[in-house]
């Protein structure tokens, strides 16, 4: 039978179609069901394209500061639909890039909506709604997630965008509100600021970025307003009233109400997984609150059936679902060195302006888990290189195991922090200690510097602050 | 106070000594730099110089205690203007200084002064990362602390880590008595005595730190390397001539003088052997084969406490007279028990000669990490058959033994190819 397989995996986004070229490194004959696009949500609607839009935003703010830099840059302006074609014509190269490689692994690629149908057997359902079966011995969902809908909250495409809306601006609006204020709700924040519109931030618990460590979300906070963002929090949208081309919402807040009128809302309060229509009827695979219920191997109650990334729960990370298909996928193989996730190891980003990066426990959190903590800071102002990239707003802060010296956590915020998150990810992968990187030789002048200052101060002897 | 002279560590992977003999007495005065005992370890003795100055005021380890293990304090040594009353006061060991000894022995040749070792918590972590890496456990840092909290022996963990490395889960996984110990580490058990039988009378030598590492080593190498071996006869008629001429006009004294023997041609012939073969000068190791970019060649040396092999460094690059002074100088250290380190450490390939004894040909054990060893059997008159016809010539039966993991048989033949070419036609080693 051609349409047999060893693995099958449904979804080609970042869990899915890692999971399948792994797969298939490892010989085993890998099939991939993808219905819209190769890439996923990350690729094509989340991640990247999302990051084209923030460069644009980096770059416009850098022209408004060119004084700063002995520059001059006169009627600043930006074309919006410009601006929206370099961000797809970036998500669309990378899917080419994505098709290539499958191709080039030998995985076969159905598109078609997947659905379990029977054991050890899916069906495809084409656009054309002709349909196909395949049989796989092990069957890899992920479906990944969407944006959580909250009534009252739902887009409608117009004047009440999500994320995809928010992506494709026809016009900038001139004033917007975010409702929610995770990484995407600031990452659109930050994005609509810097381009000029009003930005008003509505968050229903006490702190922004709530996945972050307090001290860092506040530094965020602080660094919004002085940009000019309204932050309220521990507030609630109560109702929209949309007139032609505005919305007025009330937003209460302490007991009182207040209303906001803005050209757009965003709605970035979660998302649920994609669970519908994926044949889990009458299966053993347990869901729990929109999403997949999984063991440490990403397997599900039902023998042969696996979920990974989004739709399998927390974190909604893309790096996540990439590891979690590798291991399932390796699982499955028996290939050797084979070891379940360490969620304390998986770092988080956040690429609004000034950018959040953090990996393992909060301050909070690690005394919460009777850890005895030795917590160490270095601010951004006393780097040198910060300095002289005329970004010296932020700071590094470690969290360390006063017991062990076991590093908990790291927590970021301030210029390209993203980009130095991953040297306190591979420290924790390796289970250093404070000693090895207090032992480790940080290039001069680098803001990873300020890695090794927020170490040094931890046991009180940072050498430049 | 009276300082504690500590039991030094000879080589990084010492971890104790036998301590063979005390060359001053209680009373003595002592200066710093003099050789004030000799330390036997399982590679050499060699004397330990005191590091202060000073009266030797109590020898609290007696010579010829073996198992001695490094850092313990073997005496105190009185400081000016201390009388023997002061060691009263260091009857508690913990409160006297401890002031290590310099391990450096009198006739290590050492090309920069050693820096004195750091005093305090440096040193005692140095100590520890040492002895980390002599036991070859490898964990992860926060593993290695974990299992010191809980009070875990790393080296009775199974790592589940890349490369069998131990990371935390394992020491979790151990301390919670979710995995087992691995069994104490495996120490070879050894050989057991026999009950005594009063109708068989014996003495018993005992074995020196030197005779046991020795076995060990041996039992190792013919125990885990795959031994072959290739033999291969040599004429050597060319070479006595050429030797006595050469020993003919050899100054009868002075620096110049030189008494070439056979074995220095044997070893100026392997060398260069080598240089021709390189992949026979090898070790091996799991991840690749190294190959030594020097030539360096051991020869055996029996001495009373056993076998020891000196190293010819860089002997390619030696004439017969220089292999032959230096053979002759490291020959009577070895069996003085007076080499260093420095002088039998290293080496890649090793020659073993009892031609002297007359042994015709035997298969010798190879010494690791090395991959060769050449035994070199007598010379003596043989028939052969030259052109069809009987003739004698002197005869001198080589035999290599080869680690078949790091070297094929052809390499090893290649090997012998080349050396026996020079054996019996001697001028071409001045090529």
């Amino acid at each position: 039978m051609t349409n047999s397989f060893d693995i099958a995996v449904v979804g080609g986004g970042p869990g899915g179609y890692v999971a399948a070229i792994r797969a298939a490194q490892l010989g085993l004959k890998t099939a991939l069901v993808e219905r819209e696009h190769l890439g996923g949500i990350c690729l094509n609607w989340g991640c990247i394209p999302t990051k084209a839009l923030l460069r644009t935003a980096e770059v416009y703010r850098l022209m408004n500061h060119a004084k700063e830099f002995g520059l001059s840059c006169k009627d600043v302006s930006f074309d919006a639909a410009a601006i929206v074609k370099r961000s797809r014509a970036v998500a669309s190269q990378l899917s080419n890039g994505v098709k290539h490689l499958l191709k080039k692994n030998k995985v076969t690629v159905f598109d078609g909506h997947g659905k379990l149908a029977g054991k050890g057997r899916l069906r495809v359902t084409k656009a054309d709604k002709t349909m196909e079966e395949i049989a796989a011995k092990h069957i890899i969902l992920a479906t990944g997630a969407r944006a959580r809908v909250l009534p009252g909250l739902e887009p409608d495409g117009k004047l009440v965008w999500s994320y995809k809306e928010a992506m494709v601006p026809a016009a900038m609006p001139k004033s917007v509100l975010v409702v929610g204020s995770g990484a995407i709700g600031i990452e659109f924040a930050s994005f609509y600021r810097t381009l000029g519109a009003e930005t008003t931030v509505v968050e229903v618990l006490p702190q922004i970025l709530p996945a972050e460590d307090e001290e860092i979300a506040a530094l965020a906070r602080k660094a919004f307003e002085k940009q000019g963002m309204k932050i309220l929090t521990a507030a609630t949208v109560k109702g929209l009233n949309k007139s032609a081309n505005a919305v007025t919402a009330t937003v209460e807040q302490g007991g009182k109400t207040h209303e906001i009128t803005v050209e757009r809302v965003i709605s970035a309060v979660g998302i649920v997984g994609n669970v519908e229509d994926l044949g889990l009827e009458g299966t053993a695979v347990k869901v729990e609150k929109t999403h997949v219920v999984i063991d440490e191997w990403c397997r599900t109650g039902e023998a042969g059936v696996y979920a990974i990334g989004d739709l399998a729960g927390a974190p909604w990370l893309a790096h996540k679902a990439s590891h979690e298909g590798i291991m399932c996928v390796e699982k499955i193989a028996g290939a050797a060195g084979v070891h379940p996730i360490d969620t304390s190891r998986i770092p988080g980003c956040t690429y609004c302006h000034p950018q959040i990066a953090s990996v393992g426990l909060t301050e909070k959190a690690a005394k919460a888990k009777g850890h005895e903590v030795r917590v160490g800071r270095f601010p951004f102002i006393g780097n040198g290189k910060a300095i002289a990239l005329g970004e010296a707003e932020g700071l590094v802060k470690t969290v360390f195991d006063a017991k062990t010296g076991e590093m908990l956590g790291a927590h970021m915020v301030g210029a390209e922090v993203t980009e130095l998150i991953q040297g306190f990810s591979i420290a924790k992968t390796l289970e250093t200690t404070e000693a090895e990187l207090m032992h480790t030789v940080f290039p001069h002048p680098t803001l990873s510097e300020m890695m090794h200052e927020a170490t040094l101060a931890a046991y009180g002897r940072a050498i430049h602050f | 106070m009276p300082i504690s002279i500590l039991m030094p560590a000879l080589s990084p992977t010492m971890t104790e000594g036998t301590l063979a003999k005390w060359l001053k007495k209680e009373g003595d005065a002592v200066k710093s730099g003099e050789a004030i005992a000799e330390i036997e370890t399982d590679k050499a003795t060699m004397e330990m110089e005191a590091a202060d100055d000073g009266v030797l005021g109590k020898i609290l380890v007696p010579a010829g205690t073996s198992g001695v293990k490094v850092n313990a304090p073997i005496a105190l040594l009185l400081e000016e203007g201390e009388d023997k009353s002061a060691l009263a006061k260091a009857a508690a060991p913990a409160a006297a200084p401890q002031k290590p000894a310099a391990p450096k022995p009198a006739s290590f040749d050492s090309r920069a002064p050693h820096p004195e070792p750091v005093e305090g918590k440096a040193r005692a972590a140095q100590d520890e990362a040492s002895k980390m890496k002599a036991g070859r456990v490898v964990a992860s840092p926060l593993a290695k602390r974990l299992a010191k909290e809980a009070n875990v022996d790393l080296a009775r963990v199974a790592g589940s880590g890349p490369h069998g490395r131990i990371v935390r889960r394992d020491i979790e996984a151990v301390a919670a008595g979710k995995l087992p110990m691995l069994a104490p580490a495996q120490v070879p058990t050894g050989v057991k005595a026999p009950p005594i039988d009063v109708s068989m009378p014996f003495t018993e030598v005992p074995n020196s730190t030197f005779r046991k590492a020795v076995a060990r080593r041996l039992s190792e190498s013919k125990r885990d390397i795959p031994h072959f071996y290739l033999s291969i006869d040599c004429e050597l008629d060319a070479l006595l001539k050429l030797r006595a001429d050469l020993n003919a006009r050899a100054p009868k004294d002075g620096e110049g003088a030189y008494k070439l023997s056979v074995n220095d041609f044997v070893v100026r012939a392997t060398a260069l052997a080598l240089r021709k073969v390189p992949a026979a000068n090898a070790t091996w190791t799991d991840a690749a084969i190294r190959l030594y970019r020097n030539v360096d060649i051991s020869v055996a040396v029996a001495t009373p406490l056993g076998l020891i092999t000196p190293v010819i460094r860089r002997a390619d690059a030696k004439g017969l007279a220089e292999i032959s002074r230096e053979m002759k100088a490291l020959a009577e250290k070895a069996r003085a028990g007076k080499l260093t380190p420095a002088e039998y450490e290293g080496g890649g390939f090793t020659i073993s000669n009892l031609g002297m004894y007359g042994i015709k040909s035997f298969s010798a054990i190879i010494n690791p990490p090395q991959s060769c060893i050449l035994a070199v059997g007598a010379g003596e008159q043989r028939p052969v058959v030259k052109n069809g016809a009987l003739a004698i010539a002197t005869v001198m039966t080589c035999t290599l033994s080869v680690d078949h993991r790091s070297v094929d048989g052809a390499v090893g033949a290649e090997f012998l190819a080349a050396f026996k070419p020079m054996i019996e036609d001697p001028t071409t080693m001045l090529l």
